[in-house]
Protein backbone atom coordinates (compact mmCIF):
# COMPACT_ATOMS: atom_id res chain seq x y z
CA UNK A 1 0.00 0.00 0.00
CA UNK A 2 1.11 3.57 -0.72
CA UNK A 3 1.35 6.33 1.87
CA UNK A 4 -1.74 8.55 1.96
CA UNK A 5 -1.85 12.20 2.98
CA UNK A 6 -4.64 14.63 3.76
CA UNK A 7 -3.87 17.51 1.41
CA UNK A 8 -6.97 19.67 1.72
CA UNK A 9 -9.72 20.37 4.23
CA UNK A 10 -13.01 22.24 4.24
CA UNK A 11 -15.95 22.58 6.62
CA UNK A 12 -19.17 24.54 7.06
CA UNK A 13 -20.44 25.99 10.32
CA UNK A 14 -22.50 23.40 12.22
CA UNK A 15 -25.91 24.42 13.50
CA UNK A 16 -29.52 25.07 12.58
CA UNK A 17 -28.81 26.42 9.12
CA UNK A 18 -32.31 27.18 7.88
CA UNK A 19 -31.14 28.96 4.74
CA UNK A 20 -28.91 26.16 3.49
CA UNK A 21 -29.75 22.92 1.72
CA UNK A 22 -27.94 19.59 1.82
CA UNK A 23 -26.30 20.24 -1.54
CA UNK A 24 -25.27 23.81 -0.63
CA UNK A 25 -23.62 22.59 2.55
CA UNK A 26 -21.73 19.80 0.86
CA UNK A 27 -20.50 21.91 -2.06
CA UNK A 28 -19.33 24.66 0.27
CA UNK A 29 -17.16 22.27 2.32
CA UNK A 30 -15.95 20.33 -0.72
CA UNK A 31 -14.95 23.44 -2.70
CA UNK A 32 -13.00 24.77 0.28
CA UNK A 33 -11.18 21.44 0.53
CA UNK A 34 -10.33 21.41 -3.19
CA UNK A 35 -9.05 24.98 -3.11
CA UNK A 36 -7.06 24.21 0.04
CA UNK A 37 -5.46 21.23 -1.71
CA UNK A 38 -4.90 23.16 -4.93
CA UNK A 39 -6.70 20.57 -7.05
CA UNK A 40 -9.32 21.18 -9.71
CA UNK A 41 -10.22 17.57 -10.39
CA UNK A 42 -10.99 14.44 -8.39
CA UNK A 43 -10.35 10.83 -9.26
CA UNK A 44 -13.18 9.79 -6.98
CA UNK A 45 -15.37 10.79 -4.10
CA UNK A 46 -16.93 9.10 -1.05
CA UNK A 47 -19.65 10.89 0.88
CA UNK A 48 -20.86 9.78 4.30
CA UNK A 49 -24.52 10.50 4.98
CA UNK A 50 -26.67 8.50 7.33
CA UNK A 51 -30.22 9.11 6.34
CA UNK A 52 -30.91 11.70 3.63
CA UNK A 53 -33.80 9.53 2.47
CA UNK A 54 -35.66 9.93 5.75
CA UNK A 55 -34.43 13.40 6.65
CA UNK A 56 -34.84 15.23 3.32
CA UNK A 57 -36.27 12.50 1.07
CA UNK A 58 -33.19 12.48 -1.13
CA UNK A 59 -31.23 9.37 -2.05
CA UNK A 60 -28.72 9.03 -4.90
CA UNK A 61 -26.52 11.63 -3.24
CA UNK A 62 -23.46 10.35 -5.09
CA UNK A 63 -24.22 11.79 -8.49
CA UNK A 64 -26.25 14.73 -7.20
CA UNK A 65 -23.28 15.97 -5.19
CA UNK A 66 -20.68 15.20 -7.88
CA UNK A 67 -22.84 17.21 -10.30
CA UNK A 68 -23.27 20.25 -8.05
CA UNK A 69 -19.59 20.17 -7.09
CA UNK A 70 -18.75 20.30 -10.79
CA UNK A 71 -16.67 17.13 -10.89
CA UNK A 72 -18.76 14.98 -13.24
CA UNK A 73 -18.07 12.30 -14.38
CA UNK A 74 -15.85 11.43 -11.38
CA UNK A 75 -17.16 8.30 -9.67
CA UNK A 76 -18.81 8.87 -6.32
CA UNK A 77 -20.27 6.55 -3.70
CA UNK A 78 -22.43 7.47 -0.74
CA UNK A 79 -21.30 5.54 2.31
CA UNK A 80 -23.66 4.64 5.15
CA UNK A 81 -22.76 3.20 8.52
CA UNK A 82 -25.17 5.18 10.71
CA UNK A 83 -23.25 7.79 12.74
CA UNK A 84 -19.97 6.25 11.53
CA UNK A 85 -20.80 7.08 7.89
CA UNK A 86 -18.17 9.84 7.77
CA UNK A 87 -15.42 7.66 9.19
CA UNK A 88 -16.39 4.89 6.81
CA UNK A 89 -16.25 7.30 3.85
CA UNK A 90 -12.77 8.44 4.88
CA UNK A 91 -11.64 4.83 5.19
CA UNK A 92 -12.95 4.06 1.69
CA UNK A 93 -11.14 7.07 0.22
CA UNK A 94 -7.96 6.08 2.05
CA UNK A 95 -7.90 2.62 0.50
CA UNK A 96 -8.63 3.97 -2.98
CA UNK A 97 -5.51 6.14 -2.79
CA UNK A 98 -3.43 3.58 -0.87
CA UNK A 99 -4.18 0.94 -3.50
CA UNK A 100 -2.69 3.09 -6.23
CA UNK A 101 -5.98 3.14 -8.13
CA UNK A 102 -6.40 6.91 -7.63
CA UNK A 103 -4.21 9.88 -6.73
CA UNK A 104 -6.76 12.46 -5.52
CA UNK A 105 -9.93 11.38 -3.72
CA UNK A 106 -12.42 13.39 -1.70
CA UNK A 107 -13.81 12.04 1.58
CA UNK A 108 -16.83 14.03 2.63
CA UNK A 109 -19.78 13.92 4.94
CA UNK A 110 -23.06 15.79 5.13
CA UNK A 111 -26.36 15.70 6.97
CA UNK A 112 -29.30 18.09 6.69
CA UNK A 113 -31.30 17.33 9.83
CA UNK A 114 -33.40 20.36 10.68
CA UNK A 115 -35.75 19.92 7.70
CA UNK A 116 -37.06 16.64 9.18
CA UNK A 117 -40.25 16.24 11.22
CA UNK A 118 -39.16 13.35 13.43
CA UNK A 119 -35.39 13.22 13.82
CA UNK A 120 -35.60 10.89 16.84
CA UNK A 121 -37.33 8.32 14.67
CA UNK A 122 -34.88 8.72 11.79
CA UNK A 123 -31.94 8.23 14.15
CA UNK A 124 -33.62 5.20 15.72
CA UNK A 125 -33.17 3.40 12.40
CA UNK A 126 -29.54 2.90 13.45
CA UNK A 127 -30.86 0.44 16.04
CA UNK A 128 -32.47 -2.94 15.28
CA UNK A 129 -35.87 -1.94 13.92
CA UNK A 130 -37.65 -5.18 14.75
CA UNK A 131 -36.10 -5.95 18.13
CA UNK A 132 -35.14 -2.57 19.60
CA UNK A 133 -36.96 0.36 17.97
CA UNK A 134 -40.21 -1.66 17.75
CA UNK A 135 -40.33 -1.57 21.56
CA UNK A 136 -40.03 2.21 21.74
CA UNK A 137 -36.38 2.50 22.67
CA UNK A 138 -34.67 5.65 21.39
CA UNK A 139 -30.98 6.46 21.00
CA UNK A 140 -30.91 8.55 24.15
CA UNK A 141 -32.66 5.59 25.78
CA UNK A 142 -30.03 3.10 24.61
CA UNK A 143 -27.17 5.30 25.83
CA UNK A 144 -29.08 5.84 29.07
CA UNK A 145 -29.11 2.08 29.60
CA UNK A 146 -25.36 2.00 28.90
CA UNK A 147 -24.84 4.88 31.34
CA UNK A 148 -26.79 3.13 34.08
CA UNK A 149 -24.75 -0.05 33.58
CA UNK A 150 -21.48 1.92 33.61
CA UNK A 151 -22.49 3.66 36.83
CA UNK A 152 -23.29 0.28 38.37
CA UNK A 153 -20.13 -1.51 37.20
CA UNK A 154 -17.58 1.23 37.75
CA UNK A 155 -19.12 3.60 40.26
CA UNK A 156 -19.28 6.37 37.67
CA UNK A 157 -21.29 9.27 39.07
CA UNK A 158 -23.89 11.54 37.53
CA UNK A 159 -21.51 14.48 38.10
CA UNK A 160 -18.62 12.74 36.30
CA UNK A 161 -20.85 12.11 33.29
CA UNK A 162 -21.94 15.76 33.28
CA UNK A 163 -18.29 16.84 33.32
CA UNK A 164 -17.98 15.66 29.71
CA UNK A 165 -20.61 18.17 28.59
CA UNK A 166 -19.09 21.00 30.63
CA UNK A 167 -15.63 20.38 29.12
CA UNK A 168 -16.82 20.06 25.53
CA UNK A 169 -19.05 23.12 25.65
CA UNK A 170 -16.13 25.11 26.99
CA UNK A 171 -13.88 23.81 24.20
CA UNK A 172 -16.49 24.85 21.64
CA UNK A 173 -16.18 28.47 22.76
CA UNK A 174 -12.92 28.61 20.78
CA UNK A 175 -14.36 26.92 17.67
CA UNK A 176 -16.04 29.44 15.34
CA UNK A 177 -17.87 26.63 13.51
CA UNK A 178 -19.40 25.13 16.65
CA UNK A 179 -23.16 24.81 17.10
CA UNK A 180 -23.22 25.32 20.88
CA UNK A 181 -20.27 27.36 22.08
CA UNK A 182 -21.47 28.31 25.55
CA UNK A 183 -20.37 27.83 29.10
CA UNK A 184 -22.48 25.44 31.16
CA UNK A 185 -22.15 24.03 34.67
CA UNK A 186 -22.45 20.52 36.12
CA UNK A 187 -25.59 21.66 37.94
CA UNK A 188 -27.15 22.90 34.71
CA UNK A 189 -26.54 19.55 33.02
CA UNK A 190 -28.07 17.63 35.90
CA UNK A 191 -31.04 20.01 36.10
CA UNK A 192 -31.76 20.10 32.35
CA UNK A 193 -34.95 18.45 31.12
CA UNK A 194 -35.00 14.64 31.36
CA UNK A 195 -34.80 12.77 28.04
CA UNK A 196 -34.18 9.15 29.06
CA UNK A 197 -33.22 8.48 32.68
CA UNK A 198 -30.50 9.06 33.78
CA UNK A 199 -29.61 11.20 30.72
CA UNK A 200 -30.85 14.75 30.26
CA UNK A 201 -30.99 17.24 27.44
CA UNK A 202 -27.48 18.60 28.07
CA UNK A 203 -26.10 15.05 27.91
CA UNK A 204 -27.18 14.83 24.26
CA UNK A 205 -25.48 16.13 21.12
CA UNK A 206 -27.69 18.60 19.28
CA UNK A 207 -29.49 18.05 15.99
CA UNK A 208 -27.32 19.95 13.52
CA UNK A 209 -26.90 20.67 9.84
CA UNK A 210 -23.41 20.70 8.39
CA UNK A 211 -20.84 19.27 6.04
CA UNK A 212 -17.12 18.58 5.96
CA UNK A 213 -14.71 17.42 3.28
CA UNK A 214 -11.10 16.28 3.09
CA UNK A 215 -8.91 15.64 0.08
CA UNK A 216 -6.71 12.56 0.28
CA UNK A 217 -3.71 12.32 -1.96
CA UNK A 218 -0.67 10.23 -2.78
CA UNK A 219 2.82 11.37 -1.80
CA UNK A 220 3.37 13.10 -5.16
CA UNK A 221 0.16 15.06 -4.68
CA UNK A 222 1.07 15.92 -1.10
CA UNK A 223 4.44 17.38 -2.16
CA UNK A 224 2.66 19.59 -4.66
CA UNK A 225 0.17 20.92 -2.09
CA UNK A 226 1.01 23.87 0.12
CA UNK A 227 1.29 23.73 3.87
CA UNK A 228 2.46 21.16 6.41
CA UNK A 229 2.05 17.52 5.50
CA UNK A 230 -0.33 15.28 7.39
CA UNK A 231 -0.11 11.55 6.79
CA UNK A 232 -2.72 8.93 7.63
CA UNK A 233 -0.72 6.33 9.51
CA UNK A 234 -3.38 4.15 11.11
CA UNK A 235 -6.73 2.91 9.86
CA UNK A 236 -8.98 0.57 11.80
CA UNK A 237 -12.61 -0.44 11.63
CA UNK A 238 -14.79 -3.09 13.21
CA UNK A 239 -18.40 -4.17 13.59
CA UNK A 240 -20.48 -5.53 16.43
CA UNK A 241 -24.12 -6.54 16.88
CA UNK A 242 -26.24 -3.42 16.43
CA UNK A 243 -28.69 -4.60 19.08
CA UNK A 244 -27.25 -3.49 22.40
CA UNK A 245 -28.87 -6.44 24.20
CA UNK A 246 -26.92 -8.87 21.97
CA UNK A 247 -23.57 -7.81 23.45
CA UNK A 248 -22.11 -9.40 26.53
CA UNK A 249 -21.21 -6.09 28.20
CA UNK A 250 -23.50 -3.12 27.62
CA UNK A 251 -21.03 -0.79 29.37
CA UNK A 252 -18.13 -1.17 26.95
CA UNK A 253 -17.51 -0.58 23.25
CA UNK A 254 -15.81 -3.67 21.84
CA UNK A 255 -15.96 -2.58 18.19
CA UNK A 256 -14.14 0.62 19.14
CA UNK A 257 -11.48 -1.36 21.01
CA UNK A 258 -11.00 -3.66 18.01
CA UNK A 259 -10.85 -0.79 15.52
CA UNK A 260 -8.33 0.97 17.75
CA UNK A 261 -6.16 -2.14 18.03
CA UNK A 262 -5.95 -2.29 14.22
CA UNK A 263 -5.14 1.41 13.86
CA UNK A 264 -2.50 1.30 16.61
CA UNK A 265 -0.88 -1.77 15.06
CA UNK A 266 -0.81 -0.26 11.57
CA UNK A 267 0.76 2.98 12.79
CA UNK A 268 3.08 1.27 15.31
CA UNK A 269 1.69 3.65 17.91
CA UNK A 270 -0.08 3.13 21.19
CA UNK A 271 -2.46 5.15 23.35
CA UNK A 272 0.46 6.86 25.14
CA UNK A 273 1.75 8.30 21.86
CA UNK A 274 -1.45 10.20 21.11
CA UNK A 275 -1.26 13.99 21.60
CA UNK A 276 -4.98 14.65 21.16
CA UNK A 277 -8.13 12.75 20.27
CA UNK A 278 -11.52 13.51 18.78
CA UNK A 279 -13.99 10.90 20.02
CA UNK A 280 -17.64 10.14 19.37
CA UNK A 281 -19.52 11.86 22.20
CA UNK A 282 -23.05 11.69 20.79
CA UNK A 283 -23.97 11.47 24.46
CA UNK A 284 -21.79 12.34 27.43
CA UNK A 285 -21.51 8.70 28.51
CA UNK A 286 -20.30 7.77 25.01
CA UNK A 287 -17.11 9.83 25.47
CA UNK A 288 -16.41 8.07 28.76
CA UNK A 289 -16.78 4.65 27.16
CA UNK A 290 -14.84 5.71 24.04
CA UNK A 291 -11.74 6.93 25.87
CA UNK A 292 -11.74 3.66 27.82
CA UNK A 293 -12.06 1.53 24.67
CA UNK A 294 -9.25 3.51 23.00
CA UNK A 295 -6.98 2.84 25.98
CA UNK A 296 -6.52 6.57 26.65
CA UNK A 297 -7.64 5.87 30.23
CA UNK A 298 -8.01 2.60 32.14
CA UNK A 299 -11.31 0.76 31.75
CA UNK A 300 -13.84 2.07 34.22
CA UNK A 301 -11.88 5.29 34.86
CA UNK A 302 -13.38 7.38 32.06
CA UNK A 303 -15.68 9.33 34.32
CA UNK A 304 -13.13 9.93 37.05
CA UNK A 305 -10.45 10.93 34.51
CA UNK A 306 -12.77 13.44 32.87
CA UNK A 307 -13.79 14.87 36.22
CA UNK A 308 -10.12 15.22 37.20
CA UNK A 309 -9.38 17.23 34.05
CA UNK A 310 -7.13 14.62 32.40
CA UNK A 311 -8.96 15.07 29.07
CA UNK A 312 -9.30 18.85 29.20
CA UNK A 313 -7.36 21.24 26.96
CA UNK A 314 -4.51 21.48 29.44
CA UNK A 315 -4.79 17.88 30.61
CA UNK A 316 -2.70 14.79 29.96
CA UNK A 317 -4.65 13.82 26.82
CA UNK A 318 -6.91 16.54 25.39
CA UNK A 319 -10.17 15.04 24.07
CA UNK A 320 -12.64 16.81 21.79
CA UNK A 321 -10.88 20.14 21.55
CA UNK A 322 -13.29 20.99 18.72
CA UNK A 323 -16.20 20.79 21.18
CA UNK A 324 -16.99 17.25 20.10
CA UNK A 325 -20.34 16.14 18.80
CA UNK A 326 -21.79 17.43 22.04
CA UNK A 327 -21.04 21.11 21.44
CA UNK A 328 -19.52 21.45 17.98
CA UNK A 329 -22.69 19.77 16.72
CA UNK A 330 -23.57 16.41 15.20
CA UNK A 331 -24.71 16.48 11.57
CA UNK A 332 -24.51 12.70 11.60
CA UNK A 333 -22.87 11.90 8.27
CA UNK A 334 -20.45 14.83 8.53
CA UNK A 335 -19.27 13.96 12.03
CA UNK A 336 -16.62 11.35 11.26
CA UNK A 337 -15.02 13.58 8.64
CA UNK A 338 -15.21 16.67 10.87
CA UNK A 339 -13.35 14.80 13.63
CA UNK A 340 -10.49 14.15 11.22
CA UNK A 341 -10.74 17.78 10.02
CA UNK A 342 -10.02 18.91 13.59
CA UNK A 343 -7.03 16.58 13.88
CA UNK A 344 -5.65 17.78 10.53
CA UNK A 345 -6.15 21.42 11.56
CA UNK A 346 -4.33 20.82 14.84
CA UNK A 347 -1.46 18.92 13.20
CA UNK A 348 -1.05 21.77 10.72
CA UNK A 349 -0.82 24.18 13.66
CA UNK A 350 -3.79 26.10 12.24
CA UNK A 351 -6.30 25.73 15.07
CA UNK A 352 -6.02 29.31 16.32
CA UNK A 353 -7.05 29.82 19.93
CA UNK A 354 -7.77 26.14 20.45
CA UNK A 355 -4.38 24.99 19.14
CA UNK A 356 -2.75 22.25 21.22
CA UNK A 357 0.97 23.06 21.44
CA UNK A 358 3.31 20.59 19.70
CA UNK A 359 0.51 18.36 18.44
CA UNK A 360 2.20 15.70 16.27
CA UNK A 361 -0.04 12.64 16.50
CA UNK A 362 -3.83 12.72 16.61
CA UNK A 363 -6.58 10.11 16.74
CA UNK A 364 -10.19 10.28 15.53
CA UNK A 365 -12.80 7.74 16.66
CA UNK A 366 -16.23 7.54 15.04
CA UNK A 367 -18.99 5.03 15.75
CA UNK A 368 -22.42 4.03 14.53
CA UNK A 369 -25.43 3.40 16.72
CA UNK A 370 -24.49 2.19 20.17
CA UNK A 371 -21.13 0.96 18.86
CA UNK A 372 -22.33 -1.50 16.22
CA UNK A 373 -19.74 -0.02 13.88
CA UNK A 374 -16.57 1.89 14.58
CA UNK A 375 -13.68 3.50 12.79
CA UNK A 376 -10.41 4.76 14.25
CA UNK A 377 -7.90 6.83 12.29
CA UNK A 378 -4.45 7.99 13.38
CA UNK A 379 -2.85 10.95 11.64
CA UNK A 380 0.63 12.37 12.04
CA UNK A 381 2.38 15.58 11.12
CA UNK A 382 5.39 14.69 8.97
CA UNK B 1 -45.66 -0.84 9.12
CA UNK B 2 -47.07 -3.03 6.34
CA UNK B 3 -49.19 -6.07 7.18
CA UNK B 4 -46.73 -8.66 5.77
CA UNK B 5 -43.82 -7.12 7.64
CA UNK B 6 -45.80 -7.21 10.86
CA UNK B 7 -47.04 -10.77 10.25
CA UNK B 8 -43.54 -12.12 9.61
CA UNK B 9 -42.46 -11.38 13.16
CA UNK B 10 -45.57 -12.79 14.88
CA UNK B 11 -43.92 -16.09 15.94
CA UNK B 12 -41.32 -14.11 17.85
CA UNK B 13 -43.51 -11.27 19.09
CA UNK B 14 -46.44 -13.39 20.26
CA UNK B 15 -44.85 -16.72 21.10
CA UNK B 16 -41.17 -16.00 21.76
CA UNK B 17 -40.09 -18.60 19.19
CA UNK B 18 -36.31 -19.00 19.02
CA UNK B 19 -33.82 -21.46 17.53
CA UNK B 20 -31.24 -23.67 19.20
CA UNK B 21 -28.05 -24.52 17.32
CA UNK B 22 -27.74 -28.28 16.83
CA UNK B 23 -23.97 -28.04 17.07
CA UNK B 24 -23.12 -25.68 19.95
CA UNK B 25 -26.61 -25.44 21.55
CA UNK B 26 -26.56 -21.62 21.54
CA UNK B 27 -30.06 -20.15 21.43
CA UNK B 28 -30.71 -17.41 18.87
CA UNK B 29 -33.58 -14.96 19.24
CA UNK B 30 -34.82 -14.21 16.69
CA UNK B 31 -33.78 -17.40 14.85
CA UNK B 32 -30.96 -16.82 12.37
CA UNK B 33 -29.63 -18.82 9.45
CA UNK B 34 -26.04 -18.86 10.69
CA UNK B 35 -25.30 -19.48 14.37
CA UNK B 36 -23.50 -16.50 15.92
CA UNK B 37 -21.67 -18.88 18.25
CA UNK B 38 -20.18 -21.47 15.89
CA UNK B 39 -21.30 -20.68 12.34
CA UNK B 40 -23.44 -23.78 12.01
CA UNK B 41 -26.44 -23.59 9.69
CA UNK B 42 -28.33 -26.35 11.47
CA UNK B 43 -30.81 -25.45 14.18
CA UNK B 44 -34.01 -26.65 15.81
CA UNK B 45 -36.97 -24.68 17.18
CA UNK B 46 -36.68 -23.57 20.78
CA UNK B 47 -38.92 -21.67 23.13
CA UNK B 48 -37.56 -18.94 25.36
CA UNK B 49 -38.10 -18.74 29.07
CA UNK B 50 -40.81 -16.30 30.12
CA UNK B 51 -38.83 -15.31 33.20
CA UNK B 52 -35.78 -13.16 33.51
CA UNK B 53 -33.98 -10.37 35.33
CA UNK B 54 -33.32 -6.74 34.52
CA UNK B 55 -29.80 -6.02 33.20
CA UNK B 56 -30.28 -2.27 32.75
CA UNK B 57 -33.20 0.09 32.12
CA UNK B 58 -34.32 3.61 31.30
CA UNK B 59 -37.44 5.72 31.38
CA UNK B 60 -38.06 7.13 27.90
CA UNK B 61 -39.47 10.65 28.28
CA UNK B 62 -38.89 11.96 24.75
CA UNK B 63 -40.44 9.36 22.45
CA UNK B 64 -40.57 8.85 18.68
CA UNK B 65 -43.94 9.61 17.04
CA UNK B 66 -45.52 6.11 17.26
CA UNK B 67 -44.95 6.10 21.04
CA UNK B 68 -45.56 9.78 21.80
CA UNK B 69 -48.86 9.20 23.58
CA UNK B 70 -47.33 6.50 25.81
CA UNK B 71 -44.40 8.53 27.19
CA UNK B 72 -43.02 8.29 29.78
CA UNK B 73 -42.50 4.52 29.64
CA UNK B 74 -39.90 2.09 30.95
CA UNK B 75 -37.67 0.10 28.57
CA UNK B 76 -35.18 -2.49 29.79
CA UNK B 77 -32.72 -5.10 28.63
CA UNK B 78 -33.88 -8.35 30.23
CA UNK B 79 -31.73 -11.46 30.58
CA UNK B 80 -33.99 -14.49 30.41
CA UNK B 81 -33.37 -17.56 32.54
CA UNK B 82 -31.88 -19.33 29.50
CA UNK B 83 -29.31 -16.56 29.00
CA UNK B 84 -30.89 -14.83 26.01
CA UNK B 85 -31.19 -11.04 26.28
CA UNK B 86 -34.01 -8.97 24.80
CA UNK B 87 -35.08 -5.32 24.81
CA UNK B 88 -38.68 -4.66 25.83
CA UNK B 89 -40.92 -2.36 27.79
CA UNK B 90 -41.61 -2.98 31.45
CA UNK B 91 -45.37 -2.53 31.72
CA UNK B 92 -47.20 -1.22 34.77
CA UNK B 93 -44.01 0.33 36.13
CA UNK B 94 -42.66 3.85 36.55
CA UNK B 95 -38.96 3.10 36.97
CA UNK B 96 -38.42 3.77 40.68
CA UNK B 97 -39.41 0.23 41.62
CA UNK B 98 -36.73 -1.34 39.37
CA UNK B 99 -33.20 -2.39 40.21
CA UNK B 100 -30.42 -4.48 38.68
CA UNK B 101 -31.53 -8.09 38.84
CA UNK B 102 -35.21 -7.36 39.49
CA UNK B 103 -37.17 -10.50 38.42
CA UNK B 104 -39.66 -9.95 35.60
CA UNK B 105 -42.12 -12.11 33.68
CA UNK B 106 -43.18 -11.90 30.02
CA UNK B 107 -46.69 -10.79 29.06
CA UNK B 108 -48.37 -10.15 25.71
CA UNK B 109 -49.36 -6.50 25.35
CA UNK B 110 -50.26 -3.91 22.79
CA UNK B 111 -46.96 -2.28 21.79
CA UNK B 112 -48.15 0.55 19.56
CA UNK B 113 -51.24 1.60 17.68
CA UNK B 114 -50.28 5.02 16.37
CA UNK B 115 -48.05 4.05 13.46
CA UNK B 116 -48.75 4.19 9.72
CA UNK B 117 -50.61 1.21 8.29
CA UNK B 118 -53.48 1.12 10.77
CA UNK B 119 -52.28 -2.06 12.47
CA UNK B 120 -52.61 -2.42 16.21
CA UNK B 121 -49.25 -3.99 16.95
CA UNK B 122 -48.84 -6.52 19.77
CA UNK B 123 -45.74 -8.01 21.26
CA UNK B 124 -43.93 -9.01 24.42
CA UNK B 125 -43.46 -6.77 27.39
CA UNK B 126 -42.46 -7.68 30.92
CA UNK B 127 -44.03 -7.04 34.29
CA UNK B 128 -42.48 -7.30 37.73
CA UNK B 129 -42.61 -10.96 38.78
CA UNK B 130 -43.75 -10.07 42.29
CA UNK B 131 -46.96 -8.58 40.90
CA UNK B 132 -48.21 -12.04 39.93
Amino acid sequence: MRDVYVIGAGITPFGELWQRSLRDLFVSAARQAMVDAGVDRLDGMYVGSMSPGLLVEQEHLSSLLADYLGVLPAPCVRVESACASGGAAFRSAFFEVASGASDVVLAGGVEKMTDADDVTRALATASDQEYEAFHGITFPGLYAMMARAHMRQHGTTREEIAAVAVKNHENALENPNAHLGMRISIDQVIASSPVADPLRLLDCAPVSDGACALILGSEDQAKRAKGPLVRVTGVGAATDAIALHARSDVASLEAVARAAAKAYAMSSRGPRDIDLAEVHDCFTIAEIMAIEALGLVDRGRGGAATSAGETSRRGRIPVNISGGLKAKGHPVGATGVAQIFEIVTQLRGAAGKRQIANARIGLAQNMGGTGGSATVHILEAV
Amino acid sequence: MSAPRYAREIPQRYRFEAARCRQCRKISFPPRAVCAGCGSESSEPASLSDHGKIVTWTVVRVAPTPFALQAPYVVAIVELDDGVRVTAQIADAHGEELDFGTPVRRVLRRVRAEDDGGIIEYGYKFVLARLT
